[in-house]
């Protein structure tokens, strides 16, 4: 398969495993935050861990984008879907989350809410358009990378002048996220392998802060065995250097302006929230989109009374810690145990793009001795 | 159990649905004869030892890619038996009918079922039929039954599968969940994936002349091969390491997978089996299946660990390893 088979060559693999025990300082720890879940869950897919030298760890950063919506706006969403002309769309992986009181879209659905699973906010449209009768709402989650589509589908829906369509707006942005990594006292990340995804969007530019403004190396990384292991060569080769540069790997995708059209539609559709709560990482200034008030009519939020209710993390809980390097998911007391894919109890555990989900289904056996019985 | 009702993940073949069944079903129903919970019961009487099981099809839509729920409905069930180690004799047909079906549709879900029959070497002897209101049902469901004659030759369970064992595979995976989804017509991919639904009677005949090396035999349907391996360390009490390169998943199967973000592990089959053999009869195992036009693409996809834990373990081609749990939460419902 072209694009896939060439970055999966376990030659091409070994070879840059080999770079890397070549670059590795001894006696040097360095600690790398993949902030992407799609790298994590490639990461543990393909058991590269095991190919990293032992002076350089992972740590999983909060790029998991089911994983950060707080149980509060869950408890929202399902308040909005339970009405009776509410026909509620979403990504699958967004059904399963558990809200407050570990209640889940797929369990109020099972209950008799009408919540259908799209792939995207234009299937939602398309169900606004042939059911008129029906009141659709798009549950709008995810970073950069997906804003975009929803941000089209509001145009559209503006454009078509379709009345009975809105969108629950739960989009988040990756730099402030970072920032609130960066500023958090105890974090110690020497360098960061960038989403691949968002910069399609968002260009290389707004990582420019980190280098500047904290001195730590990004180098944006694409998806397969050899992307990400590479990114974490030039990472290992910036450091050694002494310098702290935004670098792109990626360049098959990544254009370092980002997409300027995708970005208009955002800067059109959306307006920045003064903050945001993250689940696991807590408020986050300017880190949240809502729906801007040129398309008021379409933001759900102006057209039902959403409860607006704020849940906090579980305590035995240890999420914030894990999307902060603080801690590993094994470290976690209720790992594996009150904490499991299928149920759920913090946030890193709830989609396979988690740390603690793509811990638990592919590395646990690795780790079987620190494993809570 | 995942709250107080049921909720379509506890229809999709992994761990919620095995909570179902062993936590509700089996609790209320048990007896010897329920409780190994294998693809079929196994009834001796008179002498005579047979094989017996019932499945329901639900599949949407109900036509697509290289079959059709009637043609499901019989292979389905043929297999069960099959993988047991009995020859199908006889199935039952119950029809579920949505009022306003269409007369043409069902005469030609019939005859499906009929080539099927005849292809599969069984007589569908019985049946019944009901008809709701509409809304009540979606199209039609079909619900079959099966009894088959066990093959003497044959000595299987679970409990007989040893460290160092091998495990095949008898072709490419993940072909009849990506046909449904395609189907389904909303991912605007164009592919010619079509559904491997097919009789595995044939292949599974042939290895059960091998006697008691052959231990092992399943058909992975919903939830995949990764569930079916599972079951197959749960049962075992051994692990189940698979080689990753060598699991056999075609071209444009591999692509949808990847773009739909799916491991193809996890994606139903209706016309593959599994089966387990003594290492020394790997080879004519292999040959064996490879004689069957179903069973050209078998290959040896891993073997059997002794381990404390029984988990399924997949080695990578970088020489990592990685855990292939059952299937949580539902990537697709109503496949079959």
């Amino acid at each position: 398969m072209r694009y896939v088979d060439e970055f999966r060559d376990a030659d091409a693999v070994h070879a840059i495993a080999a770079e890397l025990r070549a670059l590795v300082e001894p006696g040097r720890h360095v600690k790398l935050m993949e902030v992407c879940g799609g790298h994590t869950h490639a990461i543990y897919r393909h058991g590269l861990e095991a190919l990293l030298p032992e002076e350089v760890e992972l740590v999983h950063g909060p790029g998991c984008p089911v994983c950060v919506i707080p149980m509060g706006r869950v408890d929202d969403g399902i308040s909005i879907a339970e009405r009776p002309e509410v026909t509620f769309a979403s990504f699958g992986d967004m059904l399963r989350v558990p809200g407050g009181r570990r209640r889940s879209l797929l369990e109020a659905k099972a209950r008799g809410a009408d919540v259908r699973t799209v792939y995207s906010p234009l299937d939602a449209l398309g169900i606004a358009r042939r059911e008129p009768e029906r009141e659709v709402v798009f549950f709008g989650v995810g970073f950069e990378t997906t804003a975009p589509a929803t941000a089209l589908t509001l145009q559209r829906a503006r454009d078509l002048g379709v009345r009975n369509f809105s969108v629950f707006c739960n989009h988040v942005l990756i730099g402030p996220a970072l920032r609130a990594i960066l500023d958090s006292p105890e974090t110690q990340i020497d360098g960061f392998v960038g989403p691949g995804h968002v910069s399609t969007v968002i260009g290389t530019r707004p990582y420019d802060f980190v280098c500047h403004e904290y001195g730590r190396p990004v180098v944006v990384a694409g998806f397969e065995p050899t992307d990400i292991l590479q990114a974490v060569a030039l990472l290992l080769r910036q450091l050694r250097e002494g310098r702290a540069e935004v670098e792109n790997a990626y360049g098959r995708v990544v254009r370092d302006e980002g997409n300027p059209r995708a970005l208009a539609a955002l800067d059109e559709v959306f307006a920045v929230r003064d903050d945001f709560e993250w689940r696991g990482l807590g408020a986050i200034p300017h880190s949240g989109l809502r729906v801007a008030d040129a398309y008021a009519d379409w933001d759900a939020e102006q057209r039902f009374a959403v409860p607006g209710a704020r849940i906090e993390d579980p305590k035995a809980c240890r999420c914030g810690d894990v999307l902060r390097g603080l801690a590993k998911p094994v470290d976690c007391g209720v790992f594996g145990t009150a904490c499991t894919p299928e149920r759920p109890l913090g946030t890193c555990m709830v989609s396979s793009e988690g740390a603690c989900a793509a811990y638990y289904a592919y590395g646990r056996h690795l780790a079987r001795d620190k494993m809570p019985v | 159990m995942s709250g107080e009702v049921v909720t379509l993940a506890d229809g999709a073949g992994g761990k919620a649905s095995r909570r179902l069944v062993e936590g509700l079903f089996l609790e209320e129903l048990r007896n010897p004869m329920l409780e190994p919970l294998g693809d079929a019961a196994l009834v001796a009487a008179n002498g005579t030892r047979l094989a017996f099981t019932t499945d329901a099809y639900v599949v949407r839509p109900l036509r697509f890619p290289g079959g059709d729920i009637g043609e499901l409905a019989v292979n389905g069930t043929v297999n069960d038996l099959a993988v047991s180690g009995a020859v199908p004799i006889a199935l039952s047909a119950g029809f579920v009918i949505e009022e306003g079906f269409a007369l043409d549709e069902l005469r030609e879900l019939a005859a499906s079922m009929a080539r099927a029959a005849r292809d599969a070497g069984v007589s569908v002897a019985a049946g019944d039929t009901k008809v709701v209101e509409r809304g009540a049902a979606d199209g039609v469901y079909v619900t079959t039954a099966g009894i088959g004659l066990l093959d003497l030759r044959a000595v299987l369970g679970v409990e007989r599968v040893r460290p160092g064992d091998r495990v095949l595979v008898s072709g490419g995976i993940a072909e009849h969940g990506i046909a449904v989804m395609l189907a389904r017509g909303n991912l605007e991919l164009e592919l010619d994936v079509e559904s491997d639904t097919a009789p595995l009677g044939g292949l599974t005949a042939a290895l059960c002349a091998l006697g008691p090396e052959l231990r092992w035999m399943r058909d992975p349907t919903r939830g995949g091969l990764a569930t079916t391996l599972n079951e197959l360390a749960a049962g075992a009490g051994a692990t189940v390491v698979l080689d990753e390169e060598s699991i056999p998943v075609r071209d444009d199967v591999r692509a949808a997978c990847e773009l739909l973000g799916i491991d193809p592990l996890y994606v139903a089959n209706e016309g593959k089996l599994v089966a387990v053999v003594a290492p020394d009869s790997a080879d004519a195992a292999l040959a064996a299946l490879r004689a069957h036009p179903l069973g050209a693409g078998a290959v040896a996809v891993g073997e059997i660990r002794a381990d404390e834990e029984p988990l399924v373990l997949v080695d990578t081609p970088f020489g990592g390893s990685r855990i292939v749990d059952m299937l949580v939460g539902d990537p697709l419902p109503r496949i079959c």
